[in-house]
């Protein structure tokens, strides 16, 4: 800091005001941090290990929620393979989408800043409207993706009412936002230093070793930081799939067979509909755990990938 | 783009021509892939303006003729509408000016003030944001429900006064880019932190601010699980559940549910197109460039 030019030796009147004013002007996070946070991660990982519905004190049962989470809940399982089936295809799709579009879009052509717009566009329109539009546009028989896949004569699959389609029709939906990617890499080619692309240019680098030697390294903490979050993102889908499932109007399943039962949707179930909170808060440490592995083994293999500039607190 | 180092070859391999065959393809490409962006926006549109029978017309209508007009007010007589969207904009604004406060506040604070275990309580604050939100959902729940806070407002609305951990994040990465001289002009003159941070810092950071509260706004203002926890008596809804609601209960024709979801959407499509550059700022500030 610029002001106290000489270090105070001891605790002087300044060290304590300042550390009072600190505290003062940053308890609202950390009173927020304690209630909202640490103190509710506390108690769910304590819910989870007892029997409660709200209404009655929590009752201790030990492990029993996570073993029948693990060996008698086929809806569970159900739930698991759906997520990482949805994860699986949309983090690729997007990472490397959200890739190409920025690349392209950081070429010198004309109206650059239009497209940019029209393709951010999409990825602000969230929410349940943006999950009715969907229901539409999906629709087999007079829905959009069906009606201009019959322009070039296929027809359509039936999406949302068959479970082999469901799934892959809300990965359809989800790469139509990619722009927020997209947008995140536009911000990080911006920051690649255009000497690189001269030095490699003079070397003899043609565009494609351009983009694979100087592009990627330069980028890789933001394609990492894009890996990071979209995985994060994709194990709690909920919106979409709440409102698809309930405007079936099927009460208990979600989706032809559960096809839409993802992870989040589940777990809101149990907890709100059915009241078990126990259950529901074991299933959300489970889903803590899964990310938090997930996340550590992407950092990881980063090592091996991920380029810093400046040392390896440059990234995120 | 222009290189004297180039060596010449014939008119066909020339460095322009490439650049130039190149810069269309990528033109082209960019243009095909806009309208098929755009193209479900304009679905949605066009649907809500045609008569019930144009809708399930093949080959399809793509401007209706006669317009519907009516499709809007019908769809919306349906609902409470200026009831959810009076609810929309309390559960919005006012969170908007919570996270703008609060978050700048104790980012003035992790910024600007040196007070010890200031940079691990950070640290603190950035892992916070890994966390998933199911995980203390439940509990936080239970704490809203035993204050007897359920079908009131403040559960959506309350904890955007306690500084949330990206905003924070964001506001202290700008902060700490604004020169220190400055505020320490100020500060030997007398001031304290508190008028510092108002008086000083605030203005100067109108930018990064209004990238705050446009991520706030959104944010509130498309939350359908928080509503959907809390707010279960049908006067409470906000527009994000009362369209579903209004789904559920009326098994409504498309041209109808298009035009309530594209009214809901309108203040989301304003807020962007306003405010667009402040979303790229967004991410300039939280150093993710690389």
């Amino acid at each position: 800091m610029a002001y106290g030019l000489a270090k105070p030796l001891g605790r002087s009147r300044r060290f304590w005001r300042e550390t009072c004013t600190g505290f003062l002007m940053a308890s609202p996070w950390l009173i927020g941090f304690l209630v909202f946070t640490a103190g509710p991660i506390v108690l769910s990982f304590y819910y989870s290990f007892t029997n409660f519905n709200i209404t009655t004190p929590p009752r201790w049962i030990g492990l029993a929620n996570y073993r029948i989470l693990f060996f008698d809940d086929p809806k569970f399982r159900i739930s698991l393979y759906n997520t990482a089936y949805y994860a699986g295809l949309v983090v690729p799709l997007t990472v490397v989408n959200g890739l190409f579009l920025a690349t392209l879009m950081n070429q010198p052509v004309p109206g650059r800043n239009i497209f940019r717009t029209i393709y951010y566009l999409p990825s602000v329109v969230s929410g349940v409207a943006n999950a009715m539009l969907w229901l539409w546009v999906l629709n087999p028989r007079f829905g959009l993706v069906n009606t201009m896949l019959s322009w070039v004569g296929i027809k359509g699959p039936p999406w949302l009412s068959s479970a082999e389609w469901a799934k892959p029709a809300l990965v359809l939906m989800s790469l139509w936002s990619v722009g927020g990617t997209m947008i995140i890499y536009l911000a990080g080619l911006q920051g690649v230093p255009q000497h690189l692309y001269e030095a490699a240019e003079i070397d003899g680098a043609n565009g494609w070793r351009r983009f694979w030697h100087v592009t990627i390294p330069m980028l890789s903490p933001t394609i990492f930081f894009n890996v990071i979050t979209t995985i994060i993102g994709s194990f709690q889908v909920f919106t979409q799939a709440y409102v698809w499932v309930e405007s079936s109007g099927v009460d208990t399943g979600a989706g032809p067979r559960d096809s839409l039962l993802f992870y989040v949707l589940y777990l809101f179930r149990r907890a709100f509909s059915e009241l078990k909170m126990g259950y529901a808060s074991a299933m959300a440490w489970i889903l803590f755990i899964i990310i938090f592995i997930l996340t550590m083994l992407q950092f990881r293999v980063a090592r091996y990938w991920v380029h810093y500039e400046s040392g390896p607190e440059g990234g995120i | 783009m222009q290189r004297q180092y180039v060596r010449r070859g014939p008119w066909w391999q020339s460095r322009k021509l490439r650049s130039y065959s190149w810069r269309s393809l990528v033109f082209l490409w960019l243009l095909g892939g806009s309208f098929l962006f755009l193209l479900p926006l304009v679905w949605m549109l066009s649907t809500s303006l045609k008569t019930n029978d144009q809708v399930y017309r093949v080959p399809t209508v793509w401007i209706p003729n006669p317009v519907a007009w009516e499709n809007y007010p019908r769809a919306l007589s349906r609902m409470p509408f200026l009831l959810f969207l009076r609810n929309s904009c309390i559960t919005s604004f006012i969170p908007v000016v919570g996270a703008v406060l609060s978050a700048s506040l104790v980012a003035y604070s992790f910024a600007r003030v040196k007070w010890p275990a200031r940079n691990f309580l950070f640290i603190v604050l950035i892992s916070t944001m890994m966390l998933p939100g199911q995980v203390t959902m439940i509990p936080v729940y239970v704490l809203y429900s035993r204050l007897g806070w359920v079908n009131t407002f403040l559960p959506l609305i309350v904890p955007w006064f306690f500084g949330g951990a990206f905003y924070t994040f964001l506001l202290r990465q700008f902060f700490t880019s604004i020169p220190a001289e400055l505020s320490d002009a100020a500060f030997i003159d007398g001031c304290s932190h508190l008028r510092i941070w108002w008086s000083i810092i605030l203005p100067l950071s109108r930018p990064a601010l209004a990238t705050v509260a446009v991520f706030t706004f959104l944010f509130t203002w498309n939350d359908f699980m928080g509503p959907l926890l809390y707010l279960t008596k049908e006067r409470m809804f906000t527009l994000q559940v009362g369209l579903q609601y209004f789904r559920m209960q009326y098994r409504v024709d498309w041209q109808e549910l298009m035009a309530a979801s594209l009214v809901v959407l309108t203040p989301t499509l304003v807020i962007f197109f306003l405010g667009q550059r402040f979303f790229v700022q967004g991410i300039t500030l939280t150093g993710l460039k690389g």
